[in-house]
């Protein structure tokens, strides 16, 4: 097992994070579903694993069976952001494990495995077969994407949460990261739940539930009729629920929601966050972590700031 | 760095890829967004890059490649790259994607296009050209000052338009049928609107002719990451922009 001990690839300096017990070389993941390595290295060769833009890499997610995901359209631009409606495409359990995995565990950086199941039953062969990979050094538990009805109602409720964590907790040694839906009414009680129920850390926020119209029929847009709004639009919502979440938890958070440069990820730091993670800016460009990693540096390098509280800088 | 010239009603951006292959593959695709101002549009607009076929390349000295994208203003994406000032810089990602691959032994290339679908086919004459080849394109436009565009080719292509304002009143079908009477083992390159694809498929398929078709689809990130661009294959959705943009019509549902 690699688990907890440093990454091979990761440097030891300055910016190293520690993370549920695993060492990053610095404190910029992606967020879930924003980065396909794999078709990445497809298009961009190995050129992608030397420079890897991120600290750590978190999978799309994962389900028991395989998933066609949403009818087309499946994207809409929103000011300042995007609305997406994908539906969590994905191979399912077996393929994933066979197919991606093995390609997964040649990154540079350590890997987290997103999963999400309809059930307890399913989330816990999820987190069983992941969790007794060493190839994964974390696992993400994917209660709250809004494109799953199943998803939205558990991360929503503490009473929920708390019971899907007691059932998983017991069944895999692998540090549990607990991502949080910014539609619940309290996300911080969410997060108490899951925290007392054994949760190593909690990520947030995932995308908040929109909708578009079609121009000219004003019918809904996307073949999933809503979606979920993400870009630089979310990212006032983001710093005030990871300001609110890491006040009341005394695990890891994950921030994440709209950072599009080094600025943001210093807020997301400075608002409690343990690492950050990069999501709709690099579809805008693939490189996007890596330019946010050096930004974050030299910010926390003029402002002197360390351990999570970064220099602030004017919105001017 | 690019330069926009105007093209009857399209436009054409010329840029530098100095660091890019100089050899891409025609019916690839770079994604491109203004290096400032890109956003604060239309409905605060653009805020994602936009996917283009490139519609000719060549190398340029000293390492990397000319670039020319044929644009339409269509929306805040396709406005903000139309004012590009020359010099202005210009973000470019890729090549991208799949392109049009060489037909079979024995069967010769035919090139369909229509409107800004005549992108690709462009860079696609070109390629063919430089091997010697002169293959029959026939090309639909909405009216003759979206056929301009037809003026960018080396040959003489075959024009039909909506409304007759230049070449025949029609649809590209017309003259690519009477193109493959002449040549039953050809194999038809496409571009184009989704309808008029779709009766290039079906003309093809009533032919026993195959055919390579480059589709388009709103997508994010142009390399595999959001999964936004999928189109129905008979083994389900597949990605537009890793799994195609040219697509064998055989392998769609």
């Amino acid at each position: 097992m690699t688990r907890g001990e440093p990454a091979a690839a990761g440097s030891q300096g300055a910016g190293s994070v520690e993370l549920c017990g695993v060492r990053l070389g610095g404190p910029v993941l992606n967020g879930s579903g924003t980065f396909d390595a794999i078709a990445a290295r497809r298009a961009f060769g190995d050129a992608l694993l030397e420079r890897f833009p991120f600290d750590c890499f978190v999978s799309k997610t994962i389900t028991v069976e395989p998933r066609r995901g949403n009818p087309p359209p499946r994207l809409w631009e929103a000011p300042a952001g995007m609305i997406n409606s994908i539906g969590l495409p994905n191979k399912g359990l077996d393929r994933f494990l066979t197919e991606d995995l093995p390609q997964l565990a040649e990154l540079p950086v350590p890997l987290c495995v997103s999963v999400m199941g309809f059930d307890h039953d399913e989330l816990g062969r999820l987190v069983e077969a992941v969790g007794e990979r060493p190839e994964v050094a974390l696992i993400e538990l994917n209660v709250s994407c809004p494109n799953v009805e199943t998803g939205t109602v558990v991360g929503s409720d503490p009473v929920e949460t708390a019971a899907v964590l007691a059932h998983v907790r017991r069944l895999t040694e692998a540090p549990l990261i607990v991502k949080l839906t910014p539609s619940a009414s309290d996300p911080a009680a969410v997060a108490v739940a899951a925290e007392d129920h054994g949760a190593d850390a909690v990520s947030l926020i995932n995308t908040l539930k929109g909708m578009a119209l079609h121009p000219r029929t004003r019918e809904p847009w996307l073949g999933g009729t809503t979606g979920g709004l993400s870009g630089p639009a979310v990212r006032a919502v983001a710093v005030q629920q990871v300001a609110a979440v890491a006040r009341r938890v005394s695990i890891p958070v994950i921030g994440m929601g709209g950072i599009a440069g080094g600025c943001d990820a210093a807020d997301l730091l400075a608002a409690g966050s343990r690492a950050v993670a990069v999501g709709t800016e690099s579809f805008r460009d693939p490189a996007a972590g890596r330019r946010i990693q050096t930004e974050l540096r030299a910010l926390r390098g003029a402002g002197g700031a360390s351990g999570g509280h970064a220099h602030r800088t004017s919105p001017g | 760095m690019a330069e926009v010239t105007r093209v009857g009603a399209y436009e054409l951006i010329a840029a530098h890829d100095r660091s890019g292959p100089a050899d891409p593959r025609p019916g690839q695709f770079y994604m491109l967004a203004t290096g400032e101002r890109w956003g604060g549009g239309d409905r605060e607009r653009p805020y994602l890059p936009r996917a283009f076929s490139f519609a000719r390349a060549g190398r340029l000295d000293g390492g990397g490649v000319q670039l020319a994208f044929l644009l339409e203003d269509v929306g805040p994406g396709t406005h903000r790259l139309g004012e590009l000032a020359p010099g202005e810089p210009l973000n470019l990602l890729g090549p991208l994607g799949a392109g049009f691959t060489a037909p079979a032994e024995g069967r010769r290339a035919v090139l369909a296009g229509g409107g800004i679908g005549t992108a690709p086919l462009l860079a696609l004459d070109d390629a063919l050209r430089a091997r010697g080849e002169q293959p029959p394109v026939v090309l639909g436009f909405r009216s003759a000052a979206f056929a301009e565009a037809a003026g960018l080719f080396s040959g003489a292509p075959e024009v039909v338009t909506d409304d007759g304002s230049r070449g025949r009143a029609g649809l590209v079908t017309e003259p690519l049928r009477e193109e493959l009477a002449r040549d039953p083992d050809a194999t038809v390159h496409a571009c184009g609107p989704p309808a008029m694809l779709a009766a290039v498929r079906a003309l093809c398929a009533e032919l026993d002719v195959p055919a390579q078709l480059a589709l388009e689809a709103g997508m994010a990130c142009g390399y595999g990451a959001c999964f936004g661009c999928v189109v129905e294959t008979k083994e389900g959705y597949a990605r537009v922009c890793v799994d195609g943009p040219v697509f064998d019509a055989a392998v769609l549902a």
